[in-house]
């Protein structure tokens, strides 16, 4: 048995995490948190020449055509290095919509773009509170003309295209759906960046009136096509919550050995070590099932949805814990702007919700247990 | 990535498969199979012999103490081919319960310790199964602070006179064997005055009853020793190095990984998905939903650390200090599922008798168990304490007696 990441694949690990601690050290991260830029674009150029803007697309179309697993481990260390760039939203969504559903002329279009970082893309899902859900849609698409808006997008207001869920039926069931990808630097499209909890990840309003869209998949399997790309996107979206779930343990168990309270590193006091040790166990089965769920995309195996399911939910909750507790163990310097603690708690809470918050998640997981037990 | 055997492993498993499906008693396979938690008991049948018999099956065909070397009864296998064995084994690995200390406490302390000869008449029997060891460290002022412990060793002449009180002890009343460990010298610091032996517990002086558990059921039992000899020659280790010799015995209990721990969740998940409440089916309800949700993913998440440790040990890697947390997560968890099935079920969650309660009273008897594991092998508390130390390197506790000659530590919280 060798359920773990292969040599070649801890040493692209490796590569990842130091080009990642000399290009985005937290100073650079600060950047983008205190407004001086809307991303890192020369960290956005730099991960690009590294390949790992395309380390998942196949070569035909500008990628490395490595795979999923080596995906996976540089998601880990972006989600560690807080990189503050359109990673998640260029390569886990738009970049994994246009694998599954796109034409041969729309992958050639876009993803060499992407792989190279001279195109910016993302998913417009969501209108508004609520999970995924085609109910929730009601942008209209008519004779390739979108008409509607769509909030929060996720680095929609730095984004050169996305991909659009639109109604294009009535009948109340998921084949109202379909997806159409759109510029969004044509007319008809105005994008109005949006405040949110982590200020180093920009969201958007796009609002759409009459703008030009190309329909991305059948008519009518956009719905489909959504819940695959969420699904594979939740894995490795769960690298990243579980990269920044054991940097903030490991800011914690620093501090911890360095502060002095009362004559001793607060670290031997049990209350804050048995702190540590549960955002150890959380951060080691979010990891774990994190691996079950990169097995089972790098395989597309029949696993993925109950696997992406529980990894998300899994990973989530760690990076939550750690870094809300972290936080706590630095006591009242951790509440301060200049500590980076708080830059962890915001990404950990925002992420927490893009792909669908957990109730979302525990809902889809239970569902696909289901599933699979009455097979 | 892959779950995959090397063909190195393909072959052992398919060797052992076929062994097992050959050999083992399948006439219980179904009770075994279905006692997962607590207790394992037969119908119309003493499981004591029936473990007893299996165990020597395997022993007369090289399939006891995988680990072991051959010389000493067992096979001379690897880690993970030990490994691959649990798993081919499955239900009746169940019935290995009562060799558990023996085999995989008692029998590596013997290994570091004893004497060649001691070695080659003792532990072929423990292996086979025909003789069954216990460990007495636990004392009733000695738990996770076991270097506190009072019983006292002395020595006259070439024999140890052994008086005090041990407690806990898992099959103490069925064992033939025991190893001991007591108190030779308490002028010096707690740690530094311990001195292990092993003892025949048939000895004149050995006195068994068993502890009457907060369940009600009877597991473990308390051993009183009065003026009880034991030979030098059945010393393990230096005198007044005691404390090394069971960090040995303690090393161990951790090594054995891949079994996988009882958390209690594939029985809620069946129950919920057959039990009805007022308003439809419990599976459908959102709040259970997410209870279940929450649960499966610390289940999983303990089943796929697993499976990364015996990766680790198919490359030759030595499992460490990082497997405390499967009991951590298991030993709380199976307690808030019972007290949980038990909420499901309303007023009636109260009832226990096998006829009126749902399941058969499974979730009853799992909540009213669950206290001990919290504490049994390492509390919550202890294991929390080996992660944070061992593994984050946190500060070790401030220990205000380690300095201090044993008998000037206070023995009262409160005057």
């Amino acid at each position: 048995m060798n359920f773990d990441f292969s040599d070649e694949q801890k040493q692209m690990r490796d590569e990842a995490r130091k080009f990642l601690s000399e290009q985005c050290p937290p100073k650079a991260v600060r950047e983008v948190l205190d407004g001086k830029a809307p991303y890192d674009k020369s960290l956005w150029k730099g991960l690009a020449e590294m390949g790992f803007l395309g380390v998942a697309i196949p070569e035909q179309f500008g990628g490395a055509g490595a795979g999923h697993l080596e995906l996976c481990v540089i998601a880990e260390e972006m989600g560690r290095a807080l990189a503050p760039v359109p990673f998640s939203s260029t390569v886990y969504l738009a970049a994994e919509a246009l694998l599954i559903a796109g034409s041969d002329a729309q992958k050639q279009k876009w993803l060499p773009k992407i792989a190279s970082g001279d195109a910016i893309g993302t998913l417009a899902l969501f209108e508004g509170h609520g999970n995924p859900s085609p109910k929730a849609v009601k942008l209209t698409a008519d004779g390739g003309a979108l008409n509607g808006v769509k909030k929060p997008v996720p680095d929609g207001a730095i984004a050169d295209f996305a991909v659009v869920a639109a109604r294009t039926g009535s009948s109340g069931r998921e084949s109202d759906i379909s997806l159409f990808i759109v510029d969004l630097k044509a007319s008809g499209v105005e994008v109005k960046s949006l405040t949110n909890i982590d200020l180093t990840r920009g969201q958007a309003e796009i609002t759409f009136k009459d703008a030009k869209a190309e329909p991305l998949g059948a008519a009518g399997e956009g719905w489909g096509v959504i819940t695959q790309v969420l699904d594979r996107a939740a894995v490795l979206m769960a690298f990243e919550q579980v990269g920044g779930a054991d940097r903030a343990l490991e800011m914690g168990r620093d501090y911890a050995l360095d502060r002095i309270a009362f004559g001793r590193p607060i670290g031997s006091f049990q209350a804050v070590k048995h702190m540590l040790a549960d955002m150890y166990v959380s951060a080691t089965l979010a990891r774990s099932n994190c691996y079950y769920g990169a097995w089972a995309l790098s395989t597309n195996a029949g696993e993925l949805p109950e696997a992406a399911a529980a990894a998300r939910i899994s990973a989530t909750q760690a990076f939550q814990h750690c870094a809300k507790n972290n936080i706590q163990v630095h006591g009242g310097m951790g509440f301060t702007w200049e500590f980076d603690c708080h830059m962890y708690y915001r990404r950990a809470n925002a992420v927490a919700l893009g792909l669908g918050s957990l109730s979302y998640w525990e809902d889809a997981l239970i569902d696909r247990m289901r599933k699979k037990n009455a097979a | 990535m892959n779950f995959d055997d090397t063909p190195q492993e393909a072959a052992f498993r398919a060797e052992a498969k076929a062994w097992i499906a050959a050999n083992a008693p399948k006439q219980y396979e179904d009770e075994l199979r279905k006692a997962s938690l607590g207790r394992v008991a037969l119908k119309g049948a003493n499981i004591l012999e029936v473990a007893k018999a299996w165990q020597k099956k395997k022993a007369d065909a090289g399939w006891a103490c995988l680990h072991w070397p051959k010389e000493y009864g067992g096979r001379g296998a690897s880690p993970i081919e030990r490994v691959i064995w649990q798993q081919e084994e499955g239900p009746f690995g169940r019935l290995s319960s009562m060799f558990i200390i023996g085999h995989g406490m008692c029998g590596p302390t013997m290994m570091a310790f004893a004497g060649e000869a001691q070695k080659r008449k003792y532990l072929p029997p423990l292996a086979s199964g025909e003789k069954i060891w216990c460990q007495l460290f636990s004392e009733p002022a000695g738990g996770s602070d076991v270097a506190g412990l009072r019983t006292r060793a002395e020595k006259h002449g070439d024999e140890w006179v052994i008086n005090g009180q041990k407690i806990w002890t898992s099959g103490a009343h069925y064992s033939d064997y025991g190893i001991l460990l007591t108190r030779t010298d308490p002028d010096v610091a707690k740690h530094k005055g311990l001195t292990m032996f092993f003892l025949d517990m048939k000895s004149r002086g050995v006195e068994v009853r068993p502890i009457k558990q907060a369940n009600g059921a009877s597991d473990f039992n308390e051993v009183y020793f009065t003026d009880v000899r034991i030979p030098d020659s059945q010393r393990l280790g230096n005198v007044n190095d005691g404390w090394n010799v069971s960090l040995t015995t303690l090393m161990n209990e951790r090594m054995s990984i891949g079994a996988g721990v009882s958390t209690g969740f594939p029985e809620l998940f069946e129950f919920c998905n057959s039990l009805m409440l007022e308003d439809g089916p419990a599976i459908e309800n959102r709040a259970v939903r997410s209870k279940l949700a929450n649960w499966a993913v610390k289940a999983s998440g303990l089943k796929y650390t697993s499976m990364r440790a015996i990766s680790a040990l198919s490359r030759g890697e030595r499992p460490g200090p990082e497997n405390s947390i499967g009991k951590l997560v298991a030993g709380s968890m199976i307690q808030d599922v019972a007290t949980y099935a038990l909420d499901l079920q309303g007023a009636a969650g109260a009832l226990s008798g096998p006829e009126d309660a749902e399941a058969a009273g499974k979730f009853q008897a799992m909540l009213l168990r669950a206290p001990g594991t919290r504490v049994e092998g390492g509390t919550d508390e202890i294991m929390r304490n080996i992660i944070a130390e061992r593994v984050l390197g946190l500060p070790g506790d401030i220990r205000v007696d380690k300095d201090v000659p044993f008998n000037k530590i206070p023995t009262k919280g409160r005057a």
